[in-house]
């Protein structure tokens, strides 16, 4: 369910403390965000596509990813040029593709990719388990922190149990089709899998009382901010800054 | 505490269902320092109930706990109980909630108050102890169904508890991990109570054992005089030896 099949390499992103990774992915995201000029947006898509290869990812799996998002994209080039108001490029029968809706699906086809691959390259490189220690050495609230840590824990087993419920249709002949008894199945195995993931939620907490605890969670990680961190840092503000210069200054 | 002081006992202890549904009544029950004591019984009858009570999850309709000899009945008593009584549940997948091993084990020492440093340190001893050097950075889920036992195990002797309750520990368990388990409970000196409903289990690991039938518990003696012979046939029809 969820792989993470980027975290296990052996670059030198990947093993970059985890903090500066998600520091470095936010701020990234909202400059991205804001900005509003294809110069900007051009450097940003090149900085990305450089972490990548520095990430020696799997293209492969990369790419993946990329068309996933990019499929949702497709969407925004259907319905902005004609729905946009501005000077009309062309007709498409009685409707007109205006100029400023493409320049807009363009702006957000480079913003989400630079911004996604920026985040394959620097977050998609930790493990989950990772990123919540680190967001808790960054003081996120503990309970976020927690949920995401459950979350991730226990998706596994919730999964396993649903594919149970699945099987144990299967093999008495269930076959979904469009039909009462279909939706009333997957309503059951729906309200099947709450009931058992309530109840699992009870028994878990109940071991963890077992052992002590008070509603308290104690991080046993400790990160280290060294040279390289130090070296990335450096290079990754100053990209950053360059990055807001060329957009607000309005250079290039 | 001499060899015979009593550690865990319950008096008149009965616990019903909020249906009304009656579990247990006037139950007793005693461990003594040192023993290690077997409970048997079919399903339904109440064996988890009543290490639940232990614990101090569920709450008696009436009757009393005493356990180190003092009464416990708030949740205060019990967050003291609960740091010298440890738990096995039934479910390994229930237990282990980290994304890791040694987070896994460590959660207990740091509610304990241990720093990280210590807390590491113990874990990795432990996990040493049982043989799952090179745990510490697998990821809890990936672990084979075996492997979540001794992990679990692990996480609950890391605090180094006065007493163990085991709730079903060889359920589902392949005959390797079984032997595995039952070496484990043999090396240690810890009181425990285990229940189970597989007789064989119990012989290879408690000395007494009792059973426990619509929510009474009766003795049944000594595990060696008391070999049924319904023992199940791990290796089926291929030639072995019965010891």
């Amino acid at each position: 369910m969820i792989h993470e099949s980027l975290a296990n390499g052996h670059s030198q992103i990947h093993r970059l403390d985890p903090r500066l990774k998600i520091i470095f992915a936010t701020v990234y995201s909202f400059i991205i965000a804001l900005s509003d000029r294809f110069p900007t947006l051009f450097a940003a898509l090149a900085l990305s596509f450089l972490l990548i290869g520095l990430a020696r990812l799997n293209l492969q799996e990369v790419l993946r990813k990329v068309v996933l998002v990019n499929g949702l994209i497709l969407l925004f080039w259907v319905v902005l040029p004609l729905t946009f108001t501005g000077e009309p490029l062309f007709y498409l029968g009685p409707l007109a593709v205006t100029r400023e809706g493409i320049l807009l699906s363009a702006k957000i086809t480079i913003k989400s990719n630079a911004i996604l691959l920026f985040f394959i390259a620097l977050i998609a490189t930790t493990s989950i388990a990772t990123l919540g220690y680190a967001l808790n050495r960054l003081r996120i609230p503990e309970k976020i922190v927690h949920l995401l840590l459950l979350t991730y824990r226990y998706t596994f087993v919730i999964e396993q149990e649903y594919a149970r419920l699945i099987r144990a249709a299967k093999i008495r002949g269930f076959r979904a089709g469009n039909n009462m008894h279909t939706y009333r199945t997957y309503a059951y195995l729906i309200g099947m899998l709450l009931v058992k993931a309530t109840a699992r939620a009870e028994r878990v907490h109940q071991a963890m009382v077992c052992r002590g605890f008070k509603g308290k969670f104690y991080c046993l990680h400790e990160f280290s901010f060294s040279r390289p961190e130090k070296i990335w840092s450096a290079l990754m503000s100053i990209a950053i800054i360059g990055l807001g210069i060329v957009e607000w200054m309005e250079i290039a | 505490m001499d060899g015979n002081s009593i550690v865990i006992q319950l008096e008149n202890v009965s616990f019903s269902y909020r249906n009304g549904e009656s579990v247990m009544g006037n139950l007793q029950f005693e461990l003594r320092q040192g023993e290690k004591l077997g409970l048997i019984g079919p399903n339904g009858s109440g064996k988890t109930t009543l290490l639940h009570i232990i614990m101090g999850l569920l709450k008696p309709s009436s009757g009393t706990v005493r356990i180190f000899d003092k009464p416990v009945e708030s949740e205060q008593d019990f967050r003291i109980v609960r740091q010298k009584v440890g738990f096995l549940f039934q479910n390994a997948d229930d237990q282990l909630f980290s994304p890791t091993v040694l987070e896994d084990v460590a959660f207990g020492p740091l509610n304990l108050g241990k720093n990280p440093e210590e807390a590491r340190q113990m874990s990795l001893k432990t996990l040493k102890a049982l043989n799952l050097n090179g745990f510490e950075d697998r990821i809890t889920h990936n672990l084979s169904g075996g492997e979540k036992k001794l992990v679990a195990l692990a996480t609950v002797l890391v605090m180094k508890p006065d007493v163990l309750l085991l709730d079903e520990p060889a359920t589902g368990l392949d005959e390797h991990t079984n032997i595995r388990i039952i070496d484990i409970l043999n090396s240690l000196d810890t009181s425990y109570v285990i229940v189970s409903h597989e007789y064989d289990f119990l012989a290879r690991t408690t000395r007494d054992i009792y059973s426990m039938q619509g929510g009474k518990i009766e003795y049944n003696g000594r595990s060696e005089n008391l070999h049924s012979h319904y023992h199940r046939h791990p290796h089926g029809k291929a030639p072995h030896g019965h010891d």
